[in-house]
C-alpha cells in the first residue's frame, strides 16, 4: 500500500515503488532560473508545518540582476503592439489554465484551504489575466483621448508605460494576489521585478514557468522568492526602478513608510500598502494599471 | 525597359480546402435544410461552380429568427461577460489556427489575391474577435454613460445582420464579434455570391461549443436579407452593402424601434500634394483604389493631384501600375484577383464606357487577361470632371478617377462635393496640413500619407450618404446597446 505524499503522489516503498523526483525552485531573472547568487536557500513548509522544498533566498545582488534584465526588456515590450501583449497575456492564461491541477496543489499546499478553495483561486487567477489580456488594447481608449484645446491644435493624451516595476507580491495571496499584481503591471508595457510571498513563494515559482512557456519575452517579468522586508528597500532605493507596488507590505506600516521614503530619491511611483490584504476576488478596477502609466499628451498645430 | 519580371508562379495549395457539393442553414447549431431554391457559387477566376448553396426562405429566416431568440434569452443574456468573452477569444484562436484554410477558401470563392486574403483578412478578423472578446465584460468601461433610469447599457435582444461579398469573411467578423460582445444573439446572411468562409464559420462555432443558437447563417440573396431586416423579432439591423439597399433598409425599419447601423458606399477623395513624397503616394494611391480590386466601399476612387506635381505624378503612377500582376488569385505573386462576379464586371465595363463617351482619358497596361473568369484590368481615367458619373458613382472597381486641383481650399471642395464621405487620403509632408484637411473632409475616416488601413481598436463609418453608425474600437459597441 502506498501514501499520498505532500507532492501529491504516490509515495515510494521498500517495496519497489518509484521514489519520485522533487522539483528544485529557483529564481526566475531574464527568462532563466538561477538559484540564488548569495547561496541561499530556505526552508519552505505547508500549512501543516510541513516541509515541502528549498526555496532560493533571493540576495541584494539577485534584485540588482532582475533589474537589469527587466530594464533590457523594456524596450522591446513597450515597443510592441497592445494587439500583441494581449495576446502574450492570453497566452499565460491557456498555458495556466492547461496546467490547472499542478495550481490546485499549489495553492493548496501554500495557503492550506481544500480542493474546492484552491479551485475556484485558480479558476479566478486565470480569469484575472484573461480580463487584463482584454485590457491591452483598451485602457488606452478608456483613459487617453482627444482634447478640445481652445485653439487651432489637434492634442491627443496617451497613456505610456512608466518602465521598470518593483511589485512586492501578497504575502497571503500567494496565487491570485501574485497574478493580480503583476499583471496590470506588464499589460500596458511596463516589465516588473516581483518579491514574491517570503512563506508562500512555490506558486510564485511555478507560475514563473509557465510565463517561461507563454510567449513572455525574457526579463518582462522578473521573480524573487524571498523576504519583502530585505529585498524590498534595494528595489525601492535602486535608481533604475521606475514604480514600486508595496501591497506584499501590507499591514507593516512602518516598513511600508520607510520604502516610500526610499522611493522618493527618483520619485517612484508607488502604489502604496494597505493596512491589509484586499479581497483579490473583487473587481479590480482601472487602479492597477492606471497607478503605473504615464500620460502623454502631443499637440500640433492644424493650418495650411 | 523590360515591362516586368517573370516570375515563376506560386499558386497556393487548393488541398486544405474540402468545399462539400452542398451546404445547408446553420440554425440553432445545427446544418438544416432550406426551403427556398438553391442556388450555386462559382469561383470567379475560373467560373467553375463550387457548391450548391441551400436558400433561405421566410419561414426559414423565421426558425432563424426564433432559434436567436431562445438562445438570447434561456442561455447569452444570462452568461456574465467574462465568459461569453472566453467564446469570442476561443473562436479568434480557432481563425488563427484555421487561418490558411480559410484565406484559400475565401480566395476560391471570392477572387481576392492569395496575399490579401492570407495577409490582411483572416487575420483581421480573428483580431476583431480577439478585441471584442475583451470589451465582453468590460462594457462599463466604454464610456457609454448610463441609461435615464440609472442602469449600465444592456444588449438588444437579436440582431439581424446583411453583408456584402467584398470582405466575406471580415465584414462577417465585424458584425459578429461586437454582437456577441454586447450579449446579443444574431442571425447573419452573407452575399450570394460568397457565402462559403460564413458557412466554415459555422463549423467554426461549432468547434468552440458556442451555444446553439448564438449565430445562426442563412444564404441567400436580397428576398432573405429583406425577410430578416423585416422580421418584427429582430431587434437591430446591421447592414454593409450599397447606398441604395441601405437606404430601401432605413425606409424598411421606419416606424419600429429596430436599432439599424448602415455602412454604405464611398467615393473617397486620395489627394496628393506638391510636396508629398512621390513614391510613397504613388504606392499609397495603388494601394488605395487597386486593393481587393477596388472591391472597397472606402477605396480612393477620386484621385485629386495638385497641378503642379500631375503630370510628374501620372507618369509614376502608370509605370507602377504597369508592375501590378494580375491574375490567378492563388498565386501568391498576383496583386489584383479576379472580379466577384458577371454582373459586377458588367457594371464595371459600363461606367468605364460611360467615362470614355463623357470624354475623359482611359488607360490600361498592357496585361493578359486569363481567357476565363470575370477580368478587368486596373484602369485610370485623366481629365475628369466633377460632372462626369466616373467622378460621381462608385464603381466598386479597378477604375481610378483623376481630377486636379490648385489649393487646399479647392481639394477640401472637390473632396466634399459627393454626396458620400466615407474615407479620405491625404499625401502631404506637412502636419499641420494634414490636420487642416482632416477638419474640413467630411468623412468617417481620413488617413494621412496612408490608406486603406484597419484595425479593430479604431471605429469606421462614413457621413452622410455612406451611412450611419461605427463599427469597431469603442465606438463599435454603441450599436448594440441600448
Amino acid at each position: 500500500m502506498s501514501a499520498i505524499n505532500k507532492h501529491g503522489r504516490k509515495r515510494g516503498d521498500a517495496r519497489g515503488e518509484r521514489i519520485d523526483v522533487r522539483k528544485t525552485y529557483k529564481l526566475y531573472i531574464g527568462g532563466a532560473f538561477p538559484r540564488s547568487e548569495s547561496g541561499h536557500s530556505y526552508a519552505v513548509a505547508d500549512r501543516t508545518g510541513t516541509f515541502v522544498a528549498n526555496a532560493a533566498l533571493a540576495s541584494r545582488k539577485d534584485a540588482r540582476d532582475a533589474v537589469l534584465a527587466a530594464r533590457k526588456a523594456f524596450g522591446g515590450w513597450s515597443g510592441r503592439t497592445a494587439y500583441n501583449r494581449g495576446q502574450v497575456l492570453y497566452r499565460i492564461a491557456e498555458v495556466m489554465e492547461d496546467r490547472r491541477p499542478q495550481f490546485v496543489q499549489a495553492v493548496v499546499q501554500s495557503e492550506g484551504v481544500s480542493v474546492d478553495a484552491a479551485e475556484g483561486v485558480v479558476d479566478e487567477a486565470v480569469d484575472r489575466l484573461v480580463w487584463y489580456a482584454g485590457w491591452a488594447d483598451k485602457v488606452a481608449q478608456v483613459v487617453g483621448g482627444a482634447n478640445p484645446v481652445a485653439g487651432p491644435f489637434f492634442n491627443l493624451s496617451s497613456p505610456e508605460p512608466t518602465g521598470v516595476v518593483a511589485v512586492l507580491a501578497p504575502q497571503e495571496s500567494s496565487l491570485l494576489g501574485l497574478v493580480s499584481a503583476v499583471a496590470p503591471v506588464v499589460v500596458t508595457g511596463n516589465t516588473a521585478v516581483v518579491v514574491s510571498s517570503y512563506e508562500r513563494p512555490l506558486p510564485a515559482v511555478t507560475f514563473a514557468e509557465v510565463l517561461a512557456t507563454s510567449d513572455v519575452p525574457a526579463g518582462v517579468v522578473n521573480i524573487l522568492t524571498g523576504s519583502a522586508a530585505t529585498i524590498g528597500p534595494w528595489l525601492a532605493a535602486h535608481m533604475d526602478v521606475n514604480a514600486i507596488d508595496l501591497v506584499g507590505v501590507a499591514g507593516d506600516a512602518a516598513l511600508a513608510t520607510d520604502l516610500e521614503v526610499a522611493a522618493a530619491d527618483n520619485l517612484k511611483r508607488v502604489r502604496r500598502a494597505p493596512a491589509t490584504e484586499p479581497d483579490w476576488s473583487a473587481d479590480p478596477g482601472l487602479e492597477p494599471m492606471t497607478a503605473f502609466l504615464e500620460v502623454k499628451t502631443v499637440w500640433h498645430p492644424i493650418g495650411v | 525597359m523590360p515591362d516586368i519580371f517573370e516570375y515563376a508562379p506560386a499558386p497556393e495549395s487548393r488541398g486544405i480546402v474540402d468545399i462539400k457539393p452542398s451546404y445547408g442553414l446553420f440554425i440553432g447549431g445545427d446544418f438544416v435544410e432550406g426551403h427556398g431554391t438553391s442556388f450555386k457559387t462559382v469561383n470567379p477566376a475560373t467560373e467553375e461552380v463550387l457548391a450548391e448553396v441551400a436558400e433561405a426562405d421566410a419561414a426559414d429566416v423565421d426558425a432563424a429568427v426564433a432559434a436567436a431568440r431562445a438562445a438570447y434569452d434561456s442561455v447569452w443574456s444570462r452568461m456574465p461577460g467574462r465568459e461569453r468573452a472566453k467564446y469570442l477569444f476561443r473562436i479568434a484562436r480557432i481563425l488563427q489556427e484555421r487561418g490558411r484554410e480559410l484565406a484559400v477558401l475565401e480566395s476560391i470563392d471570392n477572387g481576392k489575391p492569395i496575399k490579401e486574403s492570407r495577409d490582411v483578412d483572416v487575420p483581421t478578423a480573428a483580431a476583431h474577435f480577439f478585441y471584442y472578446a475583451g470589451w465582453a465584460d468590460k462594457l462599463e468601461h466604454a464610456g457609454l454613460g448610463r441609461r435615464q433610469d440609472g442602469s449600465v447599457p444592456r444588449p438588444l435582444g437579436v440582431a439581424g445582420q446583411v453583408i456584402p461579398w467584398n470582405f466575406p469573411l471580415l465584414m462577417l467578423a465585424w458584425k459578429i464579434a461586437p454582437a456577441l460582445a454586447c450579449g446579443n444573439t444574431v442571425v447573419l446572411k452573407p452575399a450570394e455570391t460568397t457565402p462559403l468562409t460564413a458557412l466554415l464559420f459555422a463549423e467554426i462555432c461549432q468547434q468552440a461549443d458556442l451555444p446553439p443558437g448564438v449565430v445562426n447563417i442563412v444564404t441567400g440573396a436580397g428576398a432573405t436579407g429583406q425577410a430578416l431586416v423585416a422580421h418584427p423579432d429582430v431587434d437591430k439591423v446591421a447592414f454593409t452593402g450599397s447606398t441604395e439597399v441601405g437606404k430601401a433598409i432605413a425606409r424598411a425599419v421606419a416606424g419600429t424601434s429596430k436599432k439599424v447601423t448602415l455602412e454604405l458606399g464611398g467615393k473617397a477623395a486620395n489627394i496628393v500634394f506638391d510636396d508629398a513624397p512621390i513614391d510613397q503616394a504613388v504606392e499609397g494611391v495603388v494601394n488605395g483604389i487597386f486593393f481587393n480590386q477596388g472591391h472597397v466601399c472606402c477605396a480612393g476612387s477620386r484621385l485629386l493631384v495638385q497641378e503642379s506635381v500631375a503630370e510628374e505624378f501620372l507618369a509614376r503612377l502608370k509605370r507602377r501600375m504597369g508592375t501590378l500582376r494580375v491574375g490567378d488569385p492563388l498565386d501568391k505573386n498576383t496583386d489584383i484577383g479576379a472580379i466577384n462576379s458577371a454582373e459586377q464586371l458588367a457594371k464595371i465595363r459600363e461606367l468605364s464606357a460611360i467615362g470614355e463617351a463623357e470624354g475623359a482619358g482611359r488607360w490600361s497596361p498592357a496585361c493578359d487577361l486569363p481567357a476565363t473568369g470575370y477580368w478587368f484590368p486596373p484602369t485610370i481615367f485623366t481629365g475628369v470632371s466633377q460632372a462626369h458619373r466616373i467622378a460621381r458613382e462608385e464603381i466598386f472597381g479597378p477604375v481610378l478617377s483623376v481630377l486636379t486641383f490648385r489649393t487646399p481650399a479647392e481639394a477640401v471642395e472637390k473632396a466634399n462635393n459627393t454626396p458620400f464621405g466615407l474615407s479620405a487620403g491625404v499625401w502631404t509632408e506637412k502636419g499641420s496640413r494634414i490636420l487642416f484637411m482632416a477638419d474640413r473632409l467630411r468623412a468617417g475616416v481620413v488617413w494621412a500619407n496612408t490608406f486603406n488601413k484597419f484595425d479593430p481598436a479604431s471605429p469606421f463609418g462614413g457621413y452622410q450618404e455612406s451611412g450611419y453608425g461605427r463599427e469597431g474600437g469603442r465606438h463599435g459597441l454603441e450599436g448594440y446597446l441600448r
